[in-house]
C-alpha cells in the first residue's frame, strides 16, 4: 500500500539527522518527566524518535489512501455556503473523519489538555504530507496550530477550556483581515467593546478572506480602544461558535484550494473572551500566529513541491514520444532535476527552521513554569532570532518555488498538461496562493530584509562554512562561498548607497541570493551525511543558485539611487 | 445505557492479493514464507463494526481472538492500535493443522473461556488463504447462537435484540436476532478506521510470552521494567490446557478434512483470433456474439 511518509526518505532523514534533534525532544519533553504519567510518553530519546516515525507513517497511511483519493472530488465539488453556515464538499468530512479517529489532532499540545506534545518539526512533517495529498484541505486541518497562539497568551481558564476541544478534533480560524486591512492590518476595524451588563466582551462589524471562517473556535483581531487607528488600539479575542452571533455571509469563489472554504463574516454583537492583554493583540499575539502560520505555508508548498515532483516525474516516465519515454531527453530531464533541487532545497530550509522553532518555543514554555538559567535564556535569545529571521525565507523561496514546480509540471505534460484531466491543474491552481496568503512573497521580504543589512544571515553563513567539509565537497564549498562574496559586495553596495528606494528595490534581490546561499549549505550538509539522498539536489541547486545570485549581483551591482528612481509609477 | 461483550475473530493470512512467481510451492500449496503477513481483510471490516458498538455504547469491551504461531499476536496490536480493548493469542502446538471444524471447536472453547456471558461475537465473512467462510457458522454452532453471515452493517441495537443488513445475492436483507449472536462481516461494509498514533505509542511494545526469545524474559528486553509498570503490555496467550480443550477435537487429530491431491492448473487460451481494428472485422465480430447470445 502507498504510504507518503516511507516514499519520501527525505523527510525521516531530516528528522533523524540534525544535530539538534535531541535538545529539541529534551526540552520539549522537559526531561522525560511525564514517561510514568502518560502511556504515549517516550521514555528517552531513541524512543522518541521511534514515536515520531510511527506518527507520520499513520499519516503517510492516511494521506496516501483517503486524503489524496478524494483529492480530485473535494476540489470539483467545493464547500458550500447556505443561511449563514458552510458546509465543508462530502468527501472532505471523509477525510476530517480519518485525522480525527487517528488521533492527529492537538498534534503540538500538551498532554495534559489532551494533545500529544510532539515537536513542531514533526508537526510541519505531517502538515507536509498532508499538503502533498491535498493543498485544500492541508488549510482546514492545520488551522489547529491557532491553538498555540492561545496556549501562549490565552489564561489557564481558557487553556482548559478550549485546548481539550481542538485536541478532540473541534477547527480554528484566524479572523484577521478586513475589506480595508488585508497586508496593512494595522487598519483593522471591527469593533470590540465591554459588555458590562454581561461582563464580557462584544464583537460588531465583518471580516473578510478567513479561511475556514464558519470553524468552532476563533482568534479575532478587534479594535478594543475606541477613537485609535493604528496597531496599537487592537487585542485578540477568542469567538466560541458554540455562542453564536457570527455568520458567514458568502465564500469566495477562488482559482485554487477549493476545499477550504474563504469566508466573509459578519459579527452581530458576538460574545467574545478577551484572550492576554488589551491592546497587545496586534503588535505581540498576531505576529506569533503569523509566524506559525507562514512556517504551516512553507510546509504546504513544500508538500505541492513533492506532489508537482510525483505527477511530473510518473508522467515522464510514461508518455512516449519519438519512440522513448520523454524523461529520457535532456529537456524534460532538466526540468525534472531542477524540480527535485528546488524541492529538495526548500524542504532543508523548511525543517531547519521548523527546529529553530522548536527550540525557542519549548524554552519559551518553560519558562513559565520557572526561571531559566543564564545559558538557557542566552539559548532563547539565539534560537528565536534565528526562528524570526529564517521563516521568511522558508515561507517565501516554498512558496515561489511550489509555483515554479507547478509550473514546471505542466510543461512537462505539454498539450495534456493544459487540459483539466490530469492532476497537475489542481497543484497549479493551488500552489498559486501560497505566495500570497500569510503575508505575500513581498513582506516576506520586509520582514527579512533587516537581518541581510544587519549581518544575522552572514553570520549564520559564516558559521556554516566552518563546518567540516570531506575532499569532494571542496569544490562545492568554494562555489558556494563565491557566491556569498558576491552576496556580500551587493549588501554593502545598497548600505553604502544610503538610498531608502534603492534598499527597497534591491531587498528581493538580496533576499534571494542569501536564502539558495543558505540553501545551498544546507543541501550540503545533508549531503554529506547522505550523498545518494542528496548528492544530486546538491549539484543541479548549486548550478541553479550560481546562476540566480550572478543575475541578482549584476542587477544590485548597477543599481544607483537615479536607476531605482525610474522604476517609479505614478 | 447499555454495554456490550464483543468478541472479534481475527486471522492472520498471507496476502494473497498481491501474489508474486514464489507464492505457491512446487507442491501447489501456499508458500507462507514468500507472502507478507497481514490482517485478514474482513476481519478488519469486522473489527470496525465492534469499535462502532464501543463508540456508541461506553462501556462497551471489544476483545480480539485470534489462533496461530506466536506472529499472529502481531493482529492483536493492529487491533489494539485502533481501539480493541485487549486480545488473546490462542496458540499450541496442538492445534497445529486445524482444518474448519478443529478451529471452530478451539475458538468457541476458548470463548468460553475467557468471556462465557459474551453478547456479541464478530468476525470477517472469510479469509483471504482458505475462502471457506464456515468458521464464523460452525462457532455459531457450537456455542448455539444464532448466525447472521454476510453482515454489511448494524441497523440497530436494541437493548438486547440487532438489527443487520446483509449483502445477499441480488440484492439486501434486514435481518433480526436477540443476542448473543454471531456477525460475519462482509467486504463491502464499512472499511476500519486507521491507528490511533496515541494508542500506537501506548502498545507498540505489546508482546505475547511467546513472541519472547527463548530464555529471554520481559524484564530482559528494551526498556523491561516498563512491563512490570504496564501489565497491558504482556499480551495474553491461551493454550489447549488453559481454555480445557478436548485434544482429540483439537488440531490434525480434530480435523476430517484431508486433502487429497492438489492440482497445478495453468490457464492456457484454447482458441485464439487475432482482428484488426477494420469495421469489417468489427462487424464480424459483433455478429458472432450476437449470434452466441454473448452480447444482445
Amino acid at each position: 500500500m502507498a504510504n507518503y511518509y516511507s516514499d519520501i526518505p527525505q523527510i525521516k532523514f531530516e528528522l533523524e539527522n540534525s544535530e539538534l534533534m535531541p535538545r529539541i525532544v529534551e526540552l520539549k519533553e522537559d526531561a522525560y518527566a511525564e514517561k510514568d504519567q502518560y502511556d504515549d510518553a517516550p521514555q528517552d530519546f531513541a524512543d522518541a524518535l521511534d514515536n515520531y516515525d510511527r506518527v507520520l507513517e499513520i499519516v503517510g497511511d492516511i494521506t496516501a489512501n483517503v486524503i489524496a483519493p478524494n483529492a480530485e472530488e473535494v476540489d470539483a465539488e467545493g464547500a458550500h455556503c447556505e443561511n449563514g453556515r458552510v458546509s465543508y464538499a462530502s468527501k472532505t468530512y471523509e477525510n476530517q473523519a480519518a485525522m480525527i479517529q487517528a488521533g492527529l489532532n492537538g498534534v503540538t499540545m500538551p498532554r495534559r489538555y489532551g494533545g500529544l506534545n510532539l515537536p513542531v518539526t514533526v508537526y510541519t512533517a505531517a502538515n507536509e504530507l498532508v499538503s502533498t495529498a491535498d493543498a485544500g484541505f492541508e488549510n482546514i486541518w492545520s488551522l489547529q496550530d491557532c491553538i498555540e497562539t492561545l496556549y501562549c497568551f490565552g489564561n489557564e481558564e481558557q487553556r482548559q477550556k478550549y485546548i481539550p476541544r481542538v485536541c478532540a478534533g473541534e477547527t480554528m480560524s484566524m479572523d484577521l483581515t478586513e475589506p480595508d486591512a488585508g497586508s496593512d492590518l494595522q487598519s483593522v476595524m471591527l469593533k470590540a467593546t465591554y459588555d458590562e451588563e454581561n461582563q464580557c466582551w462584544r464583537l460588531n462589524g465583518s471580516k473578510r478572506f478567513i479561511t475556514n471562517g464558519d470553524s468552532d473556535i476563533h482568534l479575532v483581531l478587534a479594535r478594543s480602544e475606541a477613537g485609535t487607528r493604528d496597531g496599537r488600539g487592537l487585542s485578540m479575542f477568542i469567538y466560541d461558535k458554540r455562542d453564536g452571533g457570527v455568520d458567514v455571509r458568502r465564500i469566495e469563489c477562488k482559482m485554487g484550494i477549493h476545499g477550504s472554504p474563504t469566508c466573509e463574516l459578519v459579527y452581530k454583537n458576538a460574545k467574545a473572551e478577551l484572550c492576554g492583554d488589551r491592546k497587545m493583540g496586534l503588535i505581540k499575539y498576531v505576529m506569533s500566529l503569523m509566524n506559525g502560520a507562514r512556517l504551516g505555508i512553507a510546509a504546504q508548498s513544500v508538500g505541492l513541491s513533492q506532489a508537482a515532483l510525483n505527477e511530473a516525474e510518473a508522467y515522464a516516465r510514461d508518455r512516449k514520444q519519438f519512440g522513448k519515454a520523454i524523461i529520457e531527453f535532456p529537456a524534460v530531464a532538466e526540468m525534472l532535476s531542477n524540480m527535485r533541487a528546488r524541492l529538495d532545497a526548500g524542504r532543508a530550509l523548511l525543517y531547519e527552521t521548523a527546529r529553530y522553532v522548536d527550540i525557542y518555543k519549548a524554552l519559551e514554555d518553560i519558562s513559565r513554569t520557572r526561571k531559566l538559567t543564564p545559558e538557557e535564556r542566552q539559548e532563547l535569545k539565539v534560537y528565536s532570532k534565528l526562528a524570526d529571521s529564517f521563516t521568511p525565507l522558508a515561507k517565501g523561496i516554498n512558496s515561489e518555488y511550489a509555483n515554479q514546480n507547478a509550473y514546471d509540471c505542466i510543461q512537462v505534460h505539454g498539450g495534456s498538461g493544459f487540459m483539466l484531466e490530469y492532476a497537475c491543474q489542481r497543484i497549479y491552481r493551488d500552489a498559486r496562493i501560497t505566495s500570497i496568503y500569510e503575508g505575500t512573497t513581498q513582506l516576506q521580504t520586509v520582514a527579512a530584509i533587516r537581518y541581510v543589512t544587519n549581518g544575522q544571515y552572514a553570520g549564520v553563513i559564516e558559521q556554516f562554512e566552518q563546518q567540516d567539509v570531506s575532499p569532494e565537497f571542496a569544490d562545492v564549498l568554494s562555489r558556494i562561498k563565491q557566491m556569498t562574496a558576491k552576496f556580500n559586495a551587493c549588501t554593502q553596495l545598497v548600505k553604502e548607497a544610503g538610498s531608502e528606494e534603492m534598499h527597497d528595490l534591491c531587498a528581493r534581490h538580496l533576499y534571494e541570493m542569501v536564502s539558495e546561499i543558505i540553501m545551498s549549505h544546507l543541501l550540503l550538509r545533508n549531503a554529506q551525511k547522505d550523498k545518494g539522498l542528496f548528492g544530486k539536489s546538491l549539484e543541479v541547486f548549486v548550478n541553479l543558485a550560481e546562476g540566480n545570485v550572478e543575475k541578482h549581483a549584476t542587477f544590485v551591482g548597477k543599481m544607483t539611487p537615479q536607476r531605482a528612481a525610474e522604476y517609479r509609477c505614478q | 445505557m447499555m454495554s456490550y461483550k464483543i468478541v472479534v475473530l481475527a486471522k492472520q493470512v498471507p496476502d494473497t492479493r498481491n501474489v508474486g512467481p514464489d507464492a505457491m510451492t512446487p507442491q501447489g500449496t501456499v508458500n507462507r514464507s514468500a507472502l507478507p503477513a497481514i490482517f485478514n481483510p474482513e476481519d478488519l471490516n469486522a473489527l470496525e463494526q465492534a469499535l462502532r458498538i464501543k463508540d456508541q455504547y461506553p462501556g462497551t469491551t471489544v476483545t480480539v481472538l485470534t489462533m496461530g504461531p506466536a506472529r499472529a499476536a502481531e493482529v492483536i496490536r493492529e487491533a489494539l492500535y485502533r481501539g480493541a480493548d485487549g486480545g488473546y493469542l490462542l496458540t499450541d502446538r496442538a492445534f497445529a493443522g486445524a482444518d474448519t471444524l478443529a478451529t471452530s471447536y478451539a475458538l468457541s472453547v476458548a470463548i468460553q473461556h475467557f468471556c462465557p456471558d459474551v453478547d456479541l461475537i464478530i468476525g470477517g465473512r472469510q479469509a483471504i488463504d482458505g475462502d471457506t467462510a464456515q468458521v464464523g457458522p460452525q462457532v455459531a454452532e457450537k456455542l448455539a447462537m444464532n448466525q447472521i453471515t454476510y453482515a454489511e452493517e448494524i441497523l440497530k441495537l436494541d437493548g438486547r435484540q440487532i438489527t443487520v443488513k446483509r449483502h445477499i445475492d441480488g440484492g439486501v436483507e434486514t435481518v433480526l436476532s436477540p443476542l448473543p449472536c454471531v456477525l460475519t462481516v462482509n467486504g463491502s461494509a464499512a472499511p476500519c478506521r486507521p491507528r490511533n498514533v496515541r494508542l500506537v505509542m501506548k502498545y507498540k511494545r505489546a508482546l505475547a510470552p511467546l513472541e519472547l526469545a527463548c530464555d529471554t524474559s520481559y524484564a530482559d528486553l528494551p526498556y523491561g521494567e516498563q512491563y512490570e509498570r504496564k501489565p497491558y503490555l504482556k499480551l495474553p496467550q491461551l493454550s489447549c490446557a488453559d481454555v480445557g480443550a478436548d485434544l482429540n477435537q483439537c488440531g490434525l487429530s480434530g480435523s476430517p478434512t484431508k486433502v487429497k491431491s492438489v492440482e497445478n492448473i495453468v490457464f492456457k487460451a484454447k482458441e485464439s483470433k487475432q482482428l484488426t481494428g477494420s469495421d469489417e472485422d468489427i462487424n464480424g465480430l459483433v455478429r458472432e456474439l450476437l449470434a452466441s447470445h454473448t452480447i444482445g
